[in-house]
Order: structure tokens, then C-alpha cells, then sequence
């Protein structure tokens, strides 16, 4: 086990190394800048510029001081569109707020996706299986972008019972509507997952040789179906919590949090590339990270796995 | 005597005609259970109708999908509601152009953006994964570890940085979501590729000296395409949702273009004004396309993979 997660961990690395690399020269071959606008600026003022944020060193150099600061200083260098805030200072006022949310929705997606499956796989083929099957299959559907009008319309515009956007600090009336946009099509998926195997589950020998020998049926639920069901789940979830970070993109803009999101998108669409580049690493840094603690909680999870 | 040749003759034909057991191929047996499955059938029909508007829709259109209608674009809330008399079957959007044209404009690039997208995918991961699995060795592990990689990258992020990188046009959006799609399905073309390359069939193809080409092409490739037209039937909506996601933050297919992701933006921008069939008939035509795509989606696993049922 712990030669496994060394061996995983070694593999990460240069995965987030490389990364960086790709990344850093894809922004770099790109046609236009920050700088570049209607009017040209004379060329002195733009040759100041380019010194000042350290584009006029050769590229390698840039690359590597680009890569020492960030592993050495965990530095992200300054944005080029706002003159008087870096890279970290964005990501430390966005990413609480997306993360919060994220991960709440996360919690919810889980809790009643993996629910509903258990209950509509107990009880297979009647209205409740039906019902969670449906629900399941109209979730899948909606993703975050649709949801999102979708509540406010009904909930802000119709109702008026939660406020349309904001963030005031993460009060639950501002929390509702971007968890739920963000969570209701991966519980979808999670309850078609959980029902799906829980049946392959419950249809099993040894599910079979413990109704045999006499147990009551929660306790072969719970002792003895439930982990075996939560395997491909688990599996699931990793893409999952991935999903939520990248689609709380949208929500942010949607709902105006001032997460990360906001950031991220205002950066692509003004070029500003330092800004692009540090939340881009950012969360394939997270990606990588969370694959990996999938990756051991499944070892963990699964014996018949070895390493 | 000869009356009898001709009686055993004749019952030795009725023998040879009757008995003679019809088998089925594997795909004839998949489109059995693919037409007895009711949610699917009724969801190709859905589609089909969906795809008949898209093609005849224009010729009852009273109005293009670029002219701007100025008697209502003063008042598009109060004059610009879905009505029959000014010929605006769903309204106008907010700058007064006519939504029933918008809409089917919107309806074809999603669909081939869905269609396109996928088969990029499926023409690439297939090609790759089928080598990767194929040669085997080093070589595959590399392959794979460069998979690896890209995956850990989150797509969005990946197309929105393409997008910005290279510009936006139509063909770009392609490139992109290709790119992004199509890493999964070499990683499931290679398991398959790696279970059936040891397979005695193989192996006696390569002892009668078959070219290790035509050997992934008219051996493995038939084999692998149930896997393959599966996930490929999965990818067609992923596709269209990720690129409506990418056109909702406004960095995907720009104006004159539109897809459904761009109107249903649109609609929801303008909601609070009271011009609900903006975002309505949009959301209706999205929505529908991607549940029956879901549910053929479906149907094809049932149908193709048997292990599943």
C-alpha cells in the first residue's frame, strides 16, 4: 500500500510539472496580449512594460523563473490586466468562495444521489424505483447552466423567496440555488451508478447466503451490500468533485459569488494570461491531486486489488 | 417405384427447406433488442421529427434568421410574444429577429457540433488506442502516460484555453472538443484492443502471414465497434453540453452563429423583462434532444453489450 501510493505520488508530479510546461507555452504562442489594444503604444512604453513583468527575457528563462517562484515562493507572479494585485491575491479572494459552494454541492450530489440509488435499487421495480430512475434521468439532463436559470426563475423571479445572486459572506439564502444548480446533474449520474450496482449487487451469491442464513435485510444491506455497491461509485466521484470545481466557473458568473470563476473567464476574455495560467494550473493541480486520493481510497476500498 | 423417388425427393426437399435453422448475426440480434426497447425507439422517433424541423422548418419561416422585424423591436415584450398573425411562431429575441428562425439555426449547429465533435473523437481515440494496445510494450505505456496527463487536465479549462489561444471560428470549436473527447475512448479502445490481440483468431491470422495493418483493421477494428458505437453514442450529447456550456460564458460560436447554449444564455439574460419564450423554446428543444439522445444512448448498451443487461 504505502509502495503504491509512493508510486502514484512520483507519477503526479511530473504530471503537474508538465502541465505547467504545456500550459506556460500554449499562452505564450498565442497571437496577441494584454498589451496589445486599438491604439498601439509607443514602442518604448510597451518595451517598459514587457521589462517590468519580465517578457523580455529569453522564453526558457522566463519558463524556469516562472516554475522556481511557484515551487519555491508558491508565487504566481502579477496579473497584467490589474496592476496593483498579483496572481495569488485573485486566487485567495476567489477560491474560498468556490470551494465552499463546490464543496457543498459536492456533499449534496453524494448524499442524495447514493440515497435515491439505494432506495430505488431496495426497492426495484416499484413507484420508488421508478420515481428515482426518473428524477435521475431528468437530473442528468440539466446541467449547471440550465439549472441555474431555471431555479431563478422560479425561486427569485416567481416566488421571490431566495435572492437572485450574491455572496454576503456564504449566508445560507445566497448558498441554496448555486449548490443545487451545481450539484443536480451528478446526483443524477451518482443515483443511476449506486442503482445500477447495488442491483449487480443485491443479485449476488453472497448476498443470497446471507438472506439464507437467516439475517434481517437491513443488516445485509448495511453490512453487507453497501461497500461492494459503493465501489464503482467511488470511482465516480473523483471526476465528479473535478466536474463541480470546473463548473462552479459557470455558477460563479451566473450567480455573481465573486468566486474564482468570474476571474477566470473575465481573464480569458481580456487576455490576461498570468491570471489564465495560475487558476488553469491551479485546478489541474487539484485534478491531479484528487485523482490520486481516488485512486488510494479505491485501493483501499477494494481488496482484490494489489498493488 | 418411381413415384416413390419422387415422393422421397420431394420430402427430402421440404427437409432441407424447413429445417435449416436461420442464425443471426450479432447485429441483427442487437437491433432485435434495440427495436423492442420502447424508451429508445420512441426517442429515435423524438429525434427524427426534431431533425425534419431543422431541414423543412425554414420553408414555412416568414422571417430569416438575421432580418430584424423594427415595427417590434421597439416593444419586444408587449409585441413580441409567439403569435401567428406577425409570423414570429416563437417570437422575437431581444434585438427583434425572429426566434423560430434563430431556433433552427441553433438546433442544426448543436446537432453537428454534437455530431462532429464526436466522430473526431471517435476517428481519433479509435486510431490511437487501437496502436497503443496493438503494439504494445513501451510504446503503449508512453501512449497511455501522455493520456494520463491530458486527462488530468479538466476539459472546460482546456477548451476555453484553446479557444482563447487560437481564436474562435467554427472550425477551431471542433479541433477543441475533439481534443478533449477524444482520451477516454482511446483508453477504452485500448482495453479492448489489449483483451483481444492474445485471442486464437489473432494468432491464426498472423500465422497466415496477414500484414499487422490489415490484421487492426479487418480483424480488431469489427470487433472493437459495439464498445466504440456505444461510448460514441454517449460522447454526441457530452459534446453539444459542453459546447452549450462553453457558449454560455460567451467564449464559444459568436454572431452571427448561434447554438442552442448561446439562445438559451440570451433568454436567461432577458428572463427578468418578461420575455419568457425567449428562454423557453430554446430550453425545450435542448432539453429534449439531450434526454432521447440519453436514452438511445442506453438503448445501443443494452442492445451491443450484452454483459450489461
Amino acid at each position: 500500500m504505502l509502495a503504491y501510493s509512493v508510486r502514484r505520488l512520483l507519477v503526479a508530479i511530473p504530471t503537474i510539472l508538465l502541465l505547467i510546461v504545456a500550459c506556460f507555452f500554449l499562452m505564450h504562442v498565442a497571437p496577441g496580449g494584454p498589451f496589445t489594444s486599438e491604439r498601439p503604444l509607443p514602442p518604448q512604453v510597451l518595451a517598459n512594460i514587457e521589462a517590468r513583468y519580465g517578457l523580455d527575457q529569453p522564453l526558457w528563462k522566463q519558463l524556469w523563473d516562472y516554475l522556481y517562484n511557484i515551487v519555491v515562493h508558491f508565487d504566481f507572479g502579477p496579473s497584467f490586466k490589474f496592476k496593483d494585485r498579483d496572481v495569488n491575491d485573485i486566487i485567495a479572494q476567489g477560491f474560498p468562495i468556490s470551494l465552499t459552494y463546490g464543496s457543498l454541492s459536492f456533499l449534496f450530489a453524494t448524499a442524495v444521489g447514493v440515497s435515491l440509488g439505494i432506495a430505488a435499487a431496495i426497492r426495484h421495480n416499484t413507484w420508488i424505483d421508478y420515481f428515482a430512475v426518473g428524477l435521475g434521468i431528468a437530473a442528468q439532463a440539466l446541467p449547471n447552466f440550465i439549472m441555474g436559470p431555471i431555479l431563478i426563475l422560479t425561486f427569485t423571479l416567481w416566488l421571490g423567496w431566495l435572492p437572485g445572486g450574491g455572496w454576503h459572506g456564504g449566508q445560507w439564502q445566497y448558498l441554496v440555488m448555486p449548490v443545487i444548480a451545481l450539484a443536480t446533474s451528478y446526483m443524477g449520474s451518482i443515483a443511476r451508478i449506486t442503482r445500477s450496482s447495488m442491483l449487480e449487487v443485491l443479485n449476488s451469491n453472497f448476498i443470497r447466503t446471507a438472506r439464507a442464513k437467516g439475517l434481517p435485510t437491513r443488516t445485509v444491506i448495511w453490512r453487507h451490500a453497501l461497500k461492494p455497491t459503493l465501489l464503482p461509485v467511488v470511482s465516480y466521484l473523483g471526476p465528479v468533485f473535478v466536474y463541480v470545481l470546473t463548473g462552479s466557473v459557470f455558477v460563479d458568473i451566473y450567480f455573481s459569488t465573486g468566486g474564482l470563476g468570474q476571474a477566470y473567464v473575465g481573464s480569458a476574455l481580456s487576455r490576461d494570461y498570468a491570471v489564465l495560467l495560475g487558476v488553469t494550473i491551479l485546478y489541474g493541480a487539484l485534478t491531479v491531486i484528487v485523482n490520486l486520493l481516488t485512486d488510494l481510497a479505491y485501493a483501499w476500498f477494494d481488496p482484490k486489488i494489489r498493488y | 417405384m418411381l413415384g416413390k423417388s419422387q415422393k422421397a425427393a420431394h420430402l427430402a426437399e421440404e427437409i432441407t427447406d424447413y429445417t435449416v435453422i436461420q442464425g443471426r448475426s450479432l447485429w441483427q440480434d442487437a437491433r432485435m433488442r434495440f427495436v423492442r426497447n420502447k424508451a429508445a425507439m420512441a426517442s429515435v422517433f423524438i429525434l427524427a421529427l426534431i431533425v425534419l424541423f431543422t431541414i423543412i422548418g425554414p420553408y414555412f419561416a416568414a422571417w430569416s434568421n438575421e432580418e430584424i422585424d423594427w415595427n417590434v423591436m421597439g416593444d419586444v415584450r408587449g409585441m413580441g410574444m409567439p403569435s401567428i398573425e406577425t409570423g414570429h411562431y416563437f417570437g422575437v429575441d431581444d434585438l427583434g429577429r425572429d426566434l423560430y428562425s434563430r431556433v433552427i439555426q441553433a438546433t442544426t449547429t448543436s446537432l453537428l457540433v454534437g455530431l462532429i465533435g464526436a466522430a473526431t473523437a471517435l476517428i481519433v481515440g479509435t486510431c490511437y488506442g487501437i496502436a497503443a494496445g496493438y503494439i504494445g510494450g513501451r510504446t503503449d505505456s508512453v501512449m497511455m502516460r501522455f493520456v494520463d496527463i491530458l486527462l488530468a487536465i479538466p476539459a472546460t479549462l482546456v477548451i476555453i484555453l484553446l479557444l482563447v489561444v487560437a481564436g474562435r471560428s467554427f472550425f477551431m470549436l471542433f479541433i477543441a472538443l475533439g481534443a478533449v473527447g477524444w482520451l477516454t475512448m482511446a483508453r477504452i479502445v485500448r482495453g479492448q484492443t489489449l483483451t483481444l490481440k492474445n485471442r486464437e483468431f489473432i494468432e491464426a491470422a498472423r500465422a497466415a502471414g496477414v500484414s499487422e495493418f490489415t490484421i487492426m483493421y479487418r480483424h480488431i477494428l469489427p470487433n472493437l465497434l459495439g464498445v466504440v458505437i456505444v461510448y460514441a453514442s454517449l460522447l454526441v450529447p457530452e459534446m453539444i453540453l459542453t459546447e452549450s456550456f462553453i457558449s454560455f460564458l460567451g467564449l464559444g460560436i459568436s454572431e452571427p452563429y448561434t447554438s442552442l447554449g448561446r439562445l438559451i444564455a440570451e433568454g436567461a439574460g432577458t428572463m427578468s423583462y418578461g420575455t419568457l419564450w425567449q428562454l423557453i423554446y430554446p430550453l425545450t428543444f435542448y432539453v429534449t434532444i439531450i434526454i432521447t439522445m440519453f436514452f438511445i444512448g442506453d438503448g445501443l448498451r443494452d442492445a451491443l453489450d450484452p454483459k450489461d443487461r
